[in-house]
């Protein structure tokens, strides 16, 4: 029986050339992710993986290659992406003088959601209680973390973009982003993610990216589907 | 655009209201000028209550380059303006939330300020409603247009001293109506009223509306 | 512009303003009040008339950068060209105006409208150009320009009838610029006046095509070494 076959890809770009005050972040990105799918990106620092998640955000100013993401030009993406992609990087995107709840709740009334949803993402992501209550300043750097992704959460835009996601989390934070990253994916939409660790995120990724300079230097199958897809 | 401008505004309020950097850091700076003046422009009675509009003036003009200072500076901290644009938050919006709430800030300063005046410098209500029409106009103005360049200096390193830089010229006229205004409340008729609410007003219109149309491009560009 | 139109353009004004200068300190006549200070009418006008030129010139091309359809770089740079070389002729301007006025009127300096205007937009110019400094992308830079310029334009008219309604109700309206209202300028005074007028025009349209010609540069000199930059990036990634 052969996989799910994903007829439309959610982003499908090539030789994109991206700058981030002159200078050329991406040199050249051939990179394309199905629907529905979990792509793992790897490389050293400073290879462009962030800069690659940034742009396919519509976030950096892209020199040329050609393309669409979601269905948008990434050359001109314009405002075609405003609302449909989210990113998860270092920063928390959190307010810190307000608690991980506040700041849900506020970001609900911008999205017009059901303020109920935030308290239920809370519980997802274990912010619950007095951890949710606390200010932001005052939490761990595990738990910022997990405020950053209850947003992402609450947002669930199609495109979901997880700039290494398992960094500063233990054990259980790990298993939580990738339980999060599986049902999102399940649900039709498109994940992302970048990584330092080659092992686990082949584990939970449909396709694996490398890369190096600037481009994509390899790309093979993940474990998430491997020989099974069609 | 309205309902992004209540959630901004409410939670631009509620993070005062938890930091209280506006109480405890502004309006302590708004006092603080007021008496100052009053030392070197006292202590006769009559030049005191002859520049008391003036010196709360400026003491608010003043304040309001540090409060929207820090009304900006929440903005830059931890990728918040990228996820929220990222979310699709309306600039517009965001404009007249942060407007919103840097004027409630402004009006709590106007009040401690007038009481000063009143108190201190001999200054007399004689038309209360002249005051507070102008000074409801006036903080507004203020406001809008702190905003504004408070978002368009945002990347600078030298932000401290190029905002008040940038805002002070332009309110020029704020000042000079806002003060006449105070003056003519102590009276009981003065000439050119009328035209001293129309530059509030007009100010105030003018600078929501390019708030509200530039905003988004502002926010674009960094 | 080509170089060679901006050249004649120089020439032209270099041409003009020898004449003016002729024509202003030997040919025309001291006036009957203000002596030799007179001749002030040969400056200070006619910068001010490029001081508000470049003021509107900036603030037009500002919108036009900001509006989608017309965004191009150039009107970043002619924008900037005017600022700069308006910044010049506004501080001129106000110091002509001052050595102006304390012979003529015993004054340094007056709180009325105009000159208060002029020294607001000196300021405004000033702010615009310190505001350049902040750092970006030539887009960014030019973006956050042109919305700087165009909130500081609106802003003139207002201050213009802030301090005229400020100011009258001291002085009544009697605030008058020394020489142009009262005797009326006439004969080889009016000539010349106009003269002045021109040359400082082609002198300030000149300076302008120079500096966006050198902004032009500035900006190129950057795009050219792209190639280079992105042969250097995708190097990184190869093994040592």
């Amino acid at each position: 029986m052969p996989g799910r076959l994903e007829s439309v890809e959610a982003v499908d770009v090539v030789q994109v050339v991206a700058l981030d005050g002159g200078f050329p972040v991406l040199a050249g990105v051939d990179f394309s992710a199905p629907r529905g799918s979990i792509t793992a990106v790897l490389g050293s620092n400073g290879a462009g993986k962030t800069s690659l998640l940034r742009t396919l955000a519509g976030l950096t100013s892209v020199a040329s290659g050609t393309g669409q993401v979601l269905g948008v030009s990434v050359a001109r993406p314009e405002r075609g992406l405003v609302g449909r992609v989210g990113l998860l990087g270092h920063d928390t995107g959190c307010y810190e003088d307000l608690s991980p709840a506040a700041n849900l709740r506020f970001l609900s009334r911008i999205l017009r959601a059901d303020p109920r949803r935030a308290d239920a993402v809370l519980a997802r992501v274990g912010l619950t209680g007095r951890l949710g209550t606390t200010t932001m300043a005052e939490l761990s750097a595990g738990q910022r973390r997990r405020a950053a992704l209850a947003q992402l959460i609450l947002r669930a835009p199609e495109l979901w973009l997880l700039d290494e996601p398992h960094a500063s989390l233990d054990g259980d934070g790990r298993a939580l982003v990738d339980s999060v990253m599986e049902e999102a994916a399940g649900q039709g939409m498109t994940v992302v993610f970048t990584s330092h660790d080659p092992g686990g995120a082949a584990r939970v990724a449909d396709q694996v990216c490398t890369m190096a300079g600037g481009v994509v230097t390899e790309r093979r199958d993940g474990e998430r589907r491997g020989p099974h897809a069609a | 655009m309205l309902r992004d401008a209540w959630a901004v505004f409410a939670k631009d309020l509620r993070i005062e209201a938890k930091t209280r950097v506006g109480l405890w850091q502004v309006l302590p700076f708004a006092v603080i000028a007021l008496v100052t003046f009053a030392f070197a422009l006292g202590p006769g009675k009559s030049a005191l209550s002859a520049a008391a509009a003036g010196m709360c003036w400026v003491g608010v003009a003043f304040s309001s380059v540090l409060v929207v200072g820090r009304s900006q500076g929440i903005e830059r901290e931890h990728g918040v303006r990228t996820a929220q644009r990222l979310a699709g938050i309306d600039p517009a919006g965001v404009f007249l939330g942060k407007t919103g709430a840097v004027a409630v800030q402004l009006a709590v300063i106007e009040v401690v300020l007038g009481a000063g005046a009143v108190g201190l410098l001999g200054y007399h209500v004689h038309r209360l409603w002249l005051l507070l029409v102008a000074s409801v106009l006036a903080t507004i103005g203020l406001a809008a247009v702190g905003t504004i360049y408070g978002a368009l200096t945002g990347a600078a390193r030298a932000r401290e001293t190029l905002l008040p830089m940038l805002v002070l010229p332009i309110v020029i006229p704020v000042l000079i109506a806002g003060v006449r205004c105070w003056q003519a409340a102590s009276v009981s008729s003065a000439p050119r009223v009328g035209e001293w609410l129309s530059v509030l007003g007009a100010f105030a219109v003018i600078y929501i509306a390019a708030g509200v149309v530039l905003y988004g491009q502002i926010e674009e560009v960094q | 512009m080509k170089q060679r139109k901006v050249t004649i353009l120089g020439w032209a004004a270099v041409v003009t303003l020898a004449a003016t200068a002729f024509f202003g300190i030997v040919v025309t006549p001291p006036d009957v009040v203000q002596r030799q200070y007179v001749r002030f009418l040969y400056l200070h006008p006619p910068m001010a008339w490029v001081a508000y030129l470049a003021f509107g010139i900036a603030a037009a091309a500002s919108i036009l950068y900001l509006w989608p359809k017309t965004r191009r770089m150039a009107f970043d740079a002619l924008a900037l060209a005017c600022v700069e070389s308006g910044v010049l002729f506004t501080g001129l301007v106000v110091v002509t105006g001052s050595m102006w006025a304390h012979p003529v009127w015993g004054t340094y300096w007056v709180w009325d409208a105009r000159l208060t205007a002029t020294a607001l937009m000196f300021v405004l110019f000033l702010g615009y150009l310190a505001l350049r400094r902040v750092g970006g992308s030539p887009e960014q830079v030019a973006k956050r320009s042109a919305i700087a310029a165009l909130v500081s334009f609106i802003d003139v008219p207002i201050v213009h009838f802030s301090v005229l309604w400020w100011n009258t109700l001291h002085q009544g309206p009697s605030v008058l610029t020394p020489g142009l209202s009262s005797q009326g300028v006439h004969g080889a005074m009016a000539w010349t006046m106009l003269l002045s007028f021109v040359a400082f025009t082609l002198l300030f349209a000149w300076m302008v095509a120079r500096r966006m010609e050198l902004e032009r540069l500035r900006l190129g000199g950057t795009n050219r070494s792209l190639e280079e930059q992105l042969a250097a990036r995708r190097a990184e990634g190869v093994p040592a």
